[in-house]
């Protein structure tokens, strides 16, 4: 097909398969379709792994759950219009949670633009405020630049998605304008782009003067010391300074959970202590994370007699919510790294103001109000809270756990003990139901000897399930536990809490569908577990099984809460603790 | 628009590339910042254009709108100018009907703000002037004592004052 004029150059497709595997993608997350048709094709002959998905949501999430695990850029691929409209939810996912991705999608042929054509959507006018950058490449030379620019703009500064739009008359290898000479640029320019990456080292002198002053200090840290490989460098911070840590909900992980220091996660439904350690606190060291309502509630009352030292490479963060008395604008490990070295030479834990007496407020905060439930009666279904304890002590401690958005996530967040950096992949920021089968699924595709259980809702698993049928057909297989309380959990909480026990719309039913028939007809084992007693052999069962997906259908009761809770907007002060706790002062 | 002082003026550089303008406007409208006035044109340096926005700073604080609008990939560089670091410019041109003995009165009004008469026919005059936003608000004043067919005012053009220094964002690029 080629024309004669074209003889030794190379046609848009198969420079963006060359350009992909010149940035060194292992694994493409995608579904075909017209537009996109023509670099389906030199796909047959590239070694990057492609995954076909069942829906082009399940590709975004995939490649998301990818990056999580990996680090690296998350790669999915699908057509124009529709395709590109339904991985909307999984770009507006990654740039909340700063999860660098890049995204190809069809575009109709550049002289159909703006005709109203078949599978036409205006793609980068639908996208710009949910990618940190998009293109709308209009001609077949530019590919290997833009495939190199989004690539170096999702995966530096602070990380988030690119999409890259392609119409199909660039990628055509019957369009003789689709043919240029091959090249792939050494680096980037981009004029508006420099992120910093390290603040004034006599700003980040004062932050130290600040914490070795500090009686009460915490380190707030955020999902930004994870994409800042950033876990090591906090070790060494938090133990020479005796600071105790709260990991946020991006970043369990980030500080391993079994470590003394550390308070679990804080926010509406974090734990007494990390909450309560934040609001009595005198220095707040916010590292990478960027004062969400979730973990503030009232703004005005959080921490109110702490100073604030913001570390956060995205200066838009610094002040955004609470203005910090200093900012320090960079990537959080090399600031850390600076931090650690200088408090060595200062004469390191000594030079601390002594925190023993804060240590023993906290301890008394953690033996008082420890994160509780009741085990279930006889008879009665299961505990959620069980289950994943359960899990957790049933896993290797590797072991990657994939959550939806609920109830269940919180559970997890809660009980989950998690003692090494990514091995939570979650949605934080955009809270999209049905992220963990997809994520669970990009996780296990890049780690495939890992063990990788998706903890999720019924809510949740009804809307990605199909996602299953590719973890068979693509020999990816992924566990899941389905915390099954036959309603959406965490709006039925609130309907309990808050609208007087009327419940609107919720009611799922714990067999409708038939979970366990259905994930066998996807070609996965399933297992119905109902009492208690049952759990631990099933789980056991289930991580003996590695040639195919898993799924356990947890029968929960569809009372339990989750607890603490802070409600919507409230003081971090009111913190509703388990019922069994309450009662007591506080 | 009056020239309170909950308006700021942002000059920014950007890439003269398809969709800038649209950035930046989809970014104010996404965060909810107010735009009161937006003037764009190429700047001598074809690679750029420069967007002037008068930014309403009660909507949200201006820091915060400079810090978002520097994230955006194509913008180079954003120029914080105030009334007192820069020089403001605005045209204003308008039509007016003038009844009787009217003409001598607009005359006046003309001389006093160095306007000009850019157009007169069949009873009707098209005037403009240029000066700073406060200057033309009192000239728009004035000819609101006339009846007036058409008015039209400029966005807004700025230029940091000779040996001020002002606030900016740069990417540092040259």
């Amino acid at each position: 097909m080629e024309d004669q004029n074209t003889e030794g150059q190379i046609d848009g497709a198969k420079a963006l398969i060359k350009s992909l595997e010149a940035e060194g993608v292992e694994i493409i997350f995608g579904y075909p379709g017209g537009a996109i048709l023509p670099v389906y094709d030199p796909l047959i002959d590239t070694p990057i792994r492609h995954v076909l998905v069942r829906h082009e949501q399940g590709a975004g999430h995939m490649a998301e759950g990818y990056a999580h695990v990996t680090g690296k850029p998350g790669v999915c691929m699908v057509t124009s219009g529709p395709a590109a409209t339904n991985v909307v939810t999984a770009l507006a996912d990654a740039y909340l949670d700063s999860v660098p991705m890049v995204c190809i999608t069809g575009q109709v042929a550049l002289q159909n633009i703006g005709t109203d054509a078949f599978q036409e959507c205006d793609t980068t006018g639908i996208t710009r405020s949910i990618t940190k950058h998009n293109y709308l490449v209009t001609k077949a030379e530019d590919i290997p630049r833009v495939v190199k620019e989004a690539f170096h703009l999702a995966t530096t500064g602070r990380p988030g998605p690119v999409l890259i739009d392609v119409p199909k008359s660039i990628v055509a290898s019957n369009n003789p304008d689709s043919y240029f000479d091959w090249y792939y640029p050494d680096e980037v320019k981009l004029a508006g782009y420099n992120p910093s990456l390290m603040p004034e080292e006599s700003e980040i002198d004062k932050a130290i003067e600040l914490m070795l002053a500090a009686e009460k200090p915490v380190l707030y840290v955020g999902g930004g010391v994870l994409k800042a490989r950033g876990a090591q460098a906090l070790l060494e911070l938090a133990e020479a300074g005796n600071i105790p840590v709260v990991t946020t909900l991006m970043a369990r992980g980030a500080f391993p959970d079994s470590h003394e220091l550390c308070l679990g996660m804080p926010g509406m439904h974090g734990n007494y202590t990390a909450i309560t350690a934040i609001q009595k606190s005198d220095l707040l060291i916010a590292m990478g994370s960027r004062f969400d309502d979730r973990v503030t509630g009232k703004v005005d009352a959080f921490a109110p007699n702490a100073k604030v030292i913001h570390v956060d490479i995205d200066p838009a963060e610094h002040g955004k919510i609470r203005n910090p008395d200093i900012s320090l604008v960079g990537d959080c490990r090399l600031v850390m790294d600076y931090m650690n070295s200088k408090i060595t030479g200062l004469g390191g834990s000594a030079s601390f103001a002594n925190h023993d007496a804060w240590r023993e407020t906290i301890v008394g905060w953690q033996t008082k109000y420890p994160l509780t439930y009741e085990q279930s009666e006889p008879g009665e279904y299961l505990k959620p809270q069980y289950v994943i304890e359960q899990l957790r002590d049933s896993c290797p401690a590797d072991t990657i756990v994939a959550a939806g958005v609920g109830q269940h996530q919180m559970w997890a967040s809660q009980y989950w003990n998690f003692d090494h950096p990514y091995t939570w992949v979650n949605s934080g920021g955009l809270g999209t139901m049905g992220f963990s089968i997809p994520a669970a699924i990009g996780a296990k595709a890049a780690f495939p000897d890992r063990m990788v259980w998706a903890i999720d809702g019924d809510g949740c698993f009804q809307m990605t399930a199909q996602e299953l049928i590719t973890a068979t057909a693509e020999n990816i297989p992924i566990k899941v536990a389905l915390i099954n309380n036959a309603y959406l959990g965490m709006v039925r909480q609130w309907q309990e809490l808050f609208y007087d026990e009327r419940y609107s719309e919720v009611h799922f039913g714990h067999d409708m569908p038939d979970y366990v028939m259905w994930a066998e007809s996807m070609g996965c084992a399933a297992f119905k577990v109902e009492e208690t007693a049952d759990v631990k052999a099933t789980i056991e069962k289930a991580n003996q099984i590695n040639d195919r997906p898993v799924v356990i259908d947890f029968r929960c009761l569809s009372e339990e809460k989750v607890y603490p809770m802070v409600v919507a907007g409230g003081s971090n002060d009111d913190v509703i603790v388990h019922p069994s706790q309450q009662g007591e002062d506080s | 628009m009056s020239q309170t002082v909950s308006y700021q003026t942002l000059a920014v550089l950007v890439e003269n590339k398809a969709g800038v303008l649209a950035r930046v406007a989809d970014l104010f409208a996404r965060r909810g910042y107010n735009i009161a006035s937006l003037t764009v044109a190429p700047t001598r340096d074809e690679r750029f254009s420069r967007i002037t926005i008068v930014v309403d700073v009660e909507s949200s604080p201006l820091e915060q709108i400079s810090k978002q609008l520097f994230k955006l990939i194509n913008v180079v560089e954003i120029q914080e100018l105030t009334a007192d670091t820069a020089i403001q410019r605005e045209l204003i041109i308008a039509t007016l009907d003038l009844s009787d003995g009217e003409k001598s009165t607009i005359d006046d009004v003309l001389e006093s703000y160095s306007g000009k008469v850019l157009f007169d026919a069949e009873g009707q005059i098209t005037v403009s002037m240029e000066s700073n936003p406060s200057k033309v608000d009192e000239f728009e004043d004035e000819l609101d004592k006339f009846n007036i067919v058409y008015l039209q005012r400029s966005g807004r053009i700025a230029l940091p004052k000779i040996g001020r220094s002002i606030a900016k964002h740069t990417a540092g690029f040259e």
